[in-house]
């Protein structure tokens, strides 16, 4: 008996402290973690071109284009962006397709957002060759000669390069932009200076010539400069452009979610709002149903609740609007496992038991249909979590930690509280405290 | 009281005994609603068919007219689209919502201008929604492959979990654990169609009762409900058989339904509190989700007691 109340009392204070920690907010470590559609965000899905390399260049080729997209969005102060590469399992044809998928909290603007990733800004290096064309000589001109550039693709390009520099020459003071390709590019590279010496190597960068640098020797060691013509503010952007700008793989954007930060915060406050006018009438109903066992739940109710939260906070989970769904469905299944232990306790009594063996007893024949109907609910959150958009993941998250956390609230305390305050001594009192609303099944 | 709970339990038994009723009754909800899915299709929403989705609130109180914007952007070449007004509960802005094919940036771009008629007004995008049709049609594809992967899943687990029923039963009670599954699904293949078939017959009607992927989270969360009531009447038939020598299995199993009946009711009462609540008070965001699934815990509800366990019954008898 004491032993019983000890541990519900040491129940109750570890519960007030998790509940402390549930609805602390402000200066916490462990802040709630929003999803797009209530902080506000953008939301973008892009298809990766990747027919134009080798299918085992694929999944090293999208990391850098992840770590790319990343470095971009960060450079543009976007805080906590998340960026990530997802495989498609399109329902026809062999080919996979490889796509980006772009999160940018607080971004609204969309057009700001595409801009900031970028529409394949490509980097080329382009071999120049000069042919002379002759004007025939009429009336107006004067038989000049004119020189017209053709451009020959090299295979090189942004892909290959794996960092760009700012440099300035030491003698002259001149700002120059320092390249180096990583192996792959270093051969190539190798190649073509080698066989074109004195040839004009353009860089491109978005189909714009933005550097015509001649070539004067073989470059072997996969380092280039260029240099000349361009003031230290242009040479910054430019090896920026080169830095962020190099996409290994051209992009194409498929989808565009942006919500606005107002209409999230509703969302949110509506939610909230709902949660608590939802958990009260729950309340209501479960004390004037089920009295002292009513209240009990009602107690353990908020214990649940203040630890699904504090979970929530410490994993942490990115709450969403349907991951708060998932949640207020699962404050159902909660109550649910409360309602069987409940009914089975009331069973009990009427069959003659005392209070306290009716509470084991009740508690643990209503187990097993508590473990069975739950064990489904966790095999369809498991199911839906592997379904795989994000609002159904969020969903699923919620709603299958909810229901792993309400298992353990119904074994743990309604247990302990129930049996804590089970009298020794029946009195018609008590039972009556105990009983309650109609059963159908004691006559 | 007394003369009621007996009415009661004469209903209860009266569920068993006229069972052909309400399979009747669950027969033509369901026909009713596959004819209404085969004769008006499924009004899919942009994640599953792929399209654009755009909501724009004015700032100010004037507004070009819906008229005018609709002549505007028939210009642009956009193939069928809706033009909607609507008034934005976060701000009272009124505002329009545009439903076209999906959208590149810049016809994005293009239309906003026009919505703004030249930046002439001034409006704030509250939600641009575009999604391709690849990912759409892929979507569409998971969505069937996890709804039936639940089922099957369901169906495995039912099977597992009542393993051992026929050998608590007596030689006349003896009815196999899949069979148990197998009710269970009928269950569940009637609740999720009745509210699949009234989202159809609204949607037909008005554009946004849509099948999207908060309708499949719905019905998802429908399977998992309609399983828990069902398995839970079906708990306790195991636990009566082990108990009851001498009873019939129709008498067993309206014992064992009438000693959960008020749990079935309790539970679904205060889900349906929860539910009702986001449906009135809740954001628009989850107030489909919380009307489909409203539907759905009161047809799960009824199922359980009136198609699930009666159909065991009736799997008995076929033996």
């Amino acid at each position: 008996m004491l032993k019983t109340r000890l541990i519900a009392i040491s129940l109750l204070v570890a519960s007030v402290l998790v509940g402390y920690f549930a609805v602390q907010v402000k200066d916490t470590k462990f802040p709630y973690k929003f999803g797009l559609d209530i902080a506000g965000g953008t939301h973008l899905v892009y298809r990766a071109d990747t027919s134009q390399i080798d299918s085992t260049e694929i999944s090293d080729s999208m990391s850098a284009l992840r770590d790319v997209i990343e470095k971009r969005t960060n450079l543009f102060g976007v805080s906590e962006p998340l960026v990530q590469t997802e495989v498609g399992s399109s329902l026809e044809g062999n080919q996979k397709e490889h796509r980006l998928i772009v999160e940018l909290p607080g971004v609204t603007d969309i057009g700001e957002a595409i801009k900031m990733i970028g529409q394949t800004p490509s980097l080329e290096f382009k071999l120049a060759k000069e042919t002379q064309t002759e004007i025939p000589e009429t009336a107006t001109s004067t038989g000049e000669q004119v020189s017209q550039r053709i451009y020959i693709n090299t295979g090189i390009s942004g892909r290959l390069i794996e960092k760009a520099q700012l440099e300035f020459n030491p003698t002259s003071g001149e700002p120059a932009v320092s390249l180096t390709f990583n192996s792959e590019g270093k051969d190539l590279f190798a190649k073509i200076t080698g066989e074109n010496v004195g040839e004009i190597l353009a860089i491109f960068l978005d189909n714009q010539v933005i550097s015509s640098p001649v070539i004067r020797e073989v470059i072997k060691d996969g380092k280039a400069q260029i240099s000349g013509g361009f003031t230290p503010q242009e040479a910054k952007i430019l090896v920026r452009d080169i830095n962020y700008g190099a996409l290994p793989l051209p992009i194409e954007l498929i989808s565009t979610q942006s919500v606005g930060a107002s209409i999230g915060t509703e969302t949110l406050d509506k939610g909230v709002h709902v949660a608590l006018y939802g958990l009260l009438v729950v309340i209501i109903f479960l004390i004037l149903w089920y009295r002292l066992p009513g209240l009990l739940a009602a107690v353990s109710l908020l214990i649940y609740i203040s630890l699904v939260l504090s979970v929530f906070k410490l994993i942490p989970i990115t709450l969403t609007s349907a991951g708060i769904a998932g949640f207020i469905l699962s404050i159902g299944m909660a109550v649910d496992a409360n309602i069987l232990i409940f009914e089975r306790l009331k069973e009990e009594l009427k069959s003659g038991r005392d209070i306290d063996s009716a509470v084991r007893e009740g508690f643990s024949r209503a187990w097993l249909s508590i473990r069975d109907s739950n064990i489904s609910s966790i095999i369809t959150a498991v199911i839906l979590f592997w379904f795989g958009t994000s609002l159904v993941e969020g969903f699923a998250l919620t709603f299958g930690l909810g229901v792993l956390v309400s298992m353990f609230t119904a074994i743990t305390v309604t247990r302990s509280l129930l049996l804590a305050i089970s009298p020794k001594k029946d009195t018609k009192l008590k039972k009556k405290l105990f009983n309650s609303g109609i059963n159908f099944s004691d006559f | 009281m007394t003369l009621w709970t007996l009415d009661f339990r004469l209903t209860i038994m009266f569920v068993i005994k006229n069972k052909k009723i309400f399979f009747i009754l669950s027969g033509i909800l369901v026909t009713a609603s596959i004819f209404i899915i085969a004769m008006f299709g499924l009004n899919f929403g942009i994640d599953f068919k792929g399209g654009s989705i755009l909501e724009v609130a004015y700032i100010d109180v004037e507004h070009p007219s819906v008229e005018q914007l609709k002549v505007d952007l028939q210009e642009l070449n956009l193939g069928n689209f809706t033009v909607q007004e609507t008034v934005f509960s976060d701000t009272q802005d009124e505002g329009i919502i545009l439903r076209t094919r999906d959208l590149s940036e810049e016809e994005r771009a293009t239309i906003v201008s026009i919505i703004s008629q030249e930046k002439k007004y001034q409006i704030e995008e509250k939600r641009y929604n575009s999604i391709g049709p690849v990912i759409g049609k892929e979507l569409k594809g998971k969505a069937l492959w996890a709804i039936l992967i639940v089922v099957l899943a369901i169906i495995l687990f039912v099977a597992f979990a009542f393993r051992k029923v026929t050998e608590v039963a007596n030689s006349d009670n003896k009815v196999s654990s899949w069979k148990y599954g197998f009710a269970a699904i009928i269950a569940l293949v009637h609740d999720v169609l009745i509210p699949t078939g009234i989202f159809a017959l609204l949607g037909h009607y008005f554009i946004t009762y849509q099948i999207d992927t908060v309708f499949v989270m719905a019905a998802l969360a429908i399977l998992g409900f309609s399983v828990n009531d069902t398995i839970v009447v079906f708990d306790r038939i195991r636990e009566n058989l082990t108990i009851a020598k001498k009873e019939t299995f129709e008498e067993t199993v309206g014992k064992s339904l009438r000693q959960t009946v008020t749990r079935s009711v309790n539970t679904s009462l205060t889900t349906l509190i929860v539910l009702l609540t986001l449906y009135f008070w809740g954001g628009e965001a989850t107030k489909q989700f919380a009307l489909i699934l409203s539907i759905g815990v009161v047809v799960g509800t009824y199922s359980s007691i009136f198609l699930a366990s009666p159909l065991l019954t009736l799997f008995q008898k076929k033996k």
